[in-house]
């Protein structure tokens, strides 16, 4: 039962993973980024469906990250199949951890709440010696089943790894949606007593997508650990957070392309802007996310949904 | 004994500075269910502003006591004038939002102010430590307290006091309790709540930059003060109950003495120890010390 847009989001992730060899080598490591970072978005799309905004997802991001980078330093575990799944599972064991407390709050609380839960986690990296404090550490490169790659080859293995893992995430994500779980999302946003008259545990539900956000935002910070080479606390501290959310809002919750065509398009900006105008960043940054709550509340992705429903009005 | 004074005072300075910076917040957040990030912003410029004015006053060797005066005012004037632009500009056009996409904007606008600050101010630091060194300190004991510290006290002590008298004794108090307990119900009893918003986000907005001028001499003003400001006003306003002034002072003692304590027996926890008291009291109290839970509208 392939739709449409599934044919279209295969072709799309087809075409980047041939075509990756052809791309200049920045942009290649500025994808890399981008869709590491997707797949956070994604975690976050998922929550926001349900009308809650997570202020601390980097929480889950950096456990992730700093899951792979002790995996390197502590162990001889250098596979980077094994390290993102146990940077995945390492996040979703702290979202089931601190979801018990999570998921009893709704709207500020819960945003704020989980700005503290990842403020405290930046404390302790902060405050850690041995973790290289402020500085963070390096991180080990990894091996694909043994083939360690150098140089142009070592970034083109990882974005393909990285197109892989999103490739995943998106049919998995897509699934939910149109599973009860997920398509109860918008019920509770519009009315969660409502809900729970169905008999339907809403805290549990909402537990449940803290973790499956958590497991994707550690997935997404332990590819972004092996991209980089490097981790530090700021990974944890909520200004990460707060662009994780940024890319939400900028994209929309509407599906789950918005989430890699919005951060793409963020990174993308970004890396221009710092170029050009580099005092100017965040008053970028701001505006446009100040200009998207003000004129197109659902996000980018809604111009397309607007076009397309123009096109179905216009044409007989 | 000596550690158990020095956590005393120490905590109580903290929470001093504490409150002078959640008491905007939770004002703005209690009559108008905004949790206005910019905060940080006010902050950050009553900061600036300050180390401006007392840049220019001191150069020129004028009278101390003065000097503070000047700083505090030209602060509070850069305030309210950030807040007008704000209110009028800005917010207004999202009342009635969804609370968390209030939330944004002013996250939004917070983003643009902070290079806003780098623009006007460049990316220096600025000290104005001047009135910090005229007050001069005092010996109690062991210790030697700053006298300027113990003012700062003073000055949160009293603000508490002035704050729980206007709002239950003054007319316009009465009226933001009517406002804060129910929007709908004040309006349709004619009090102009428009009104009522835009003058308690101007008052919210000169009380962060106050908080930013009585801090300026302490600190060196630098770029990303306001940010942790911003967190750590949150976390005391969310231990104290969002809304209540009582709260935010309940919230800055517990917050400024754990603090302190941590500061002097583990300081290894002092980074985090304010937020693990957060979601220690929201596990058990989960709207805060200070708030009625809510009736659930179906």
């Amino acid at each position: 039962m392939a739709s449409r847009g599934t044919l279209i989001g295969a072709a799309a992730f087809a075409i980047l993973a041939a075509g990756a060899p052809l791309l200049p080598q920045w942009l290649v490591s500025l994808s890399t980024i981008a869709f590491a970072n997707a797949l956070v978005v994604l975690g976050l799309v998922i929550l926001w469906r349900t009308g809650l905004v997570p202020f601390g997802q980097a929480l889950f991001y950096a456990i992730g990250a700093y899951a792979v980078a002790l995996l390197g330093r502590y162990t001889p575990v250098r596979d980077v199949f094994v390290v993102v799944i146990a940077g995945a599972v390492c996040a979703g064991i702290v979202a089931y951890l601190v979801g018990f407390l999570l998921a009893r709050y709704r709207e500020i609380f819960f945003a704020m709440l989980s700005l503290a839960m990842s403020m405290i986690l930046y404390g302790v990296l902060v405050k850690t010696e041995t973790l290289g404090s402020t500085d963070g550490f390096h991180v080990e490169a990894g091996s694909f089943f043994g083939w360690r790659p150098q140089g142009a080859m070592r970034n083109l293995a990882l974005f393909w790894l990285v197109l892989g893992c999103c490739a995943v995430a998106a049919v998995l994500v897509a699934r939910y949606f149109r599973s009860v779980a997920g398509a109860l999302a918008i019920p509770v946003r519009d009315n969660e007593i409502r809900v729970e008259f169905l008999g339907i545990s809403v805290d549990r539900l909402i537990h449940l997508k803290l973790v499956i956000s958590g497991i994707l935002a550690g997935m997404g910070g332990a590819l972004a650990a092996l991209a980089v080479q490097h981790v530090d606390p700021q990974m944890a501290y909520w200004t990460t957070s707060g662009g994780f959310v940024f890319v939400t809002i900028l994209a929309g919750a509407g599906s789950v392309a918005a989430a890699f065509v919005g951060s793409l398009a963020f990174e993308l900006v970004r890396s221009i802007a710092v170029d050009l105008l580099p005092g100017a960043w965040q008053l970028i940054l701001g505006s446009a996310l100040l200009l998207t709550i003000l004129f197109l509340p659902e996000g980018l992705g809604s111009l397309y949904a607007r076009l397309r429903r123009r096109k179905e009005e216009t044409a007989p | 004994m000596l550690t158990a004074f020095a956590i005393f005072s120490d905590g109580l300075v903290y929470a001093a500075y504490l409150f002078l910076v959640a008491v905007g917040l939770t004002l703005i957040f209690g009559v108008m269910k905004i949790l206005n990030v910019t905060h940080g912003s006010f902050y950050a410029f009553g900061a600036y502003g300050a180390a401006t004015a007392a840049g220019v006053w001191f150069d020129r060797g004028w009278s101390d006591a003065g000097g503070l005066l000047f700083m505090v005012g030209l602060a509070m004037l850069i305030g309210l004038a950030i807040g007008i632009v704000l209110e009028r500009g800005i917010l207004r056009f999202v009342y009635g939002k969804d609370e968390v996409v209030i939330v944004l904007v002013t996250y939004a606008v917070f983003l643009i102010l902070e290079d806003v600050i780098v623009l006007v101010w460049g990316p220096r630091s600025y000290a104005a430590y001047q009135p910090m060194v005229a007050a001069g300190s005092i010996d109690v004991g062991d210790l030697t307290l700053s006298n300027y510290d113990i003012g700062m006290v003073v000055l949160a002590a009293a603000l508490a006091a002035f704050g729980y008298w206007a709002l239950k004794f003054t007319r316009y108090g009465k009226l933001l309790t009517v406002v804060i307990f129910d929007r709908e119900v004040a309006a349709a009893y004619g009090i102009n709540v428009k009104v009522i918003y835009t003058v308690t986000f101007l008052i919210g907005a000169m009380l962060g930059a106050l908080g930013g001028a009585v801090m300026a001499p302490k600190i060196s003003v630098t770029l990303g003060i306001g940010v942790e400001v911003i967190v750590l006003a949150f976390a005391v306003v969310a231990i104290g109950g969002m809304g209540s002034i009582e709260g935010a002072l309940i919230g800055a003692l517990i917050v400024g003495f754990g603090r302190a304590a941590a500061v002097h027996l583990v300081p290894q926890v002092e980074l985090f120890v304010i937020y693990a008291v957060m979601a220690l009291v929201l596990g058990f109290r989960p709207h805060g010390l200070f708030t009625q839970p809510a009736p659930r509208k179906i």
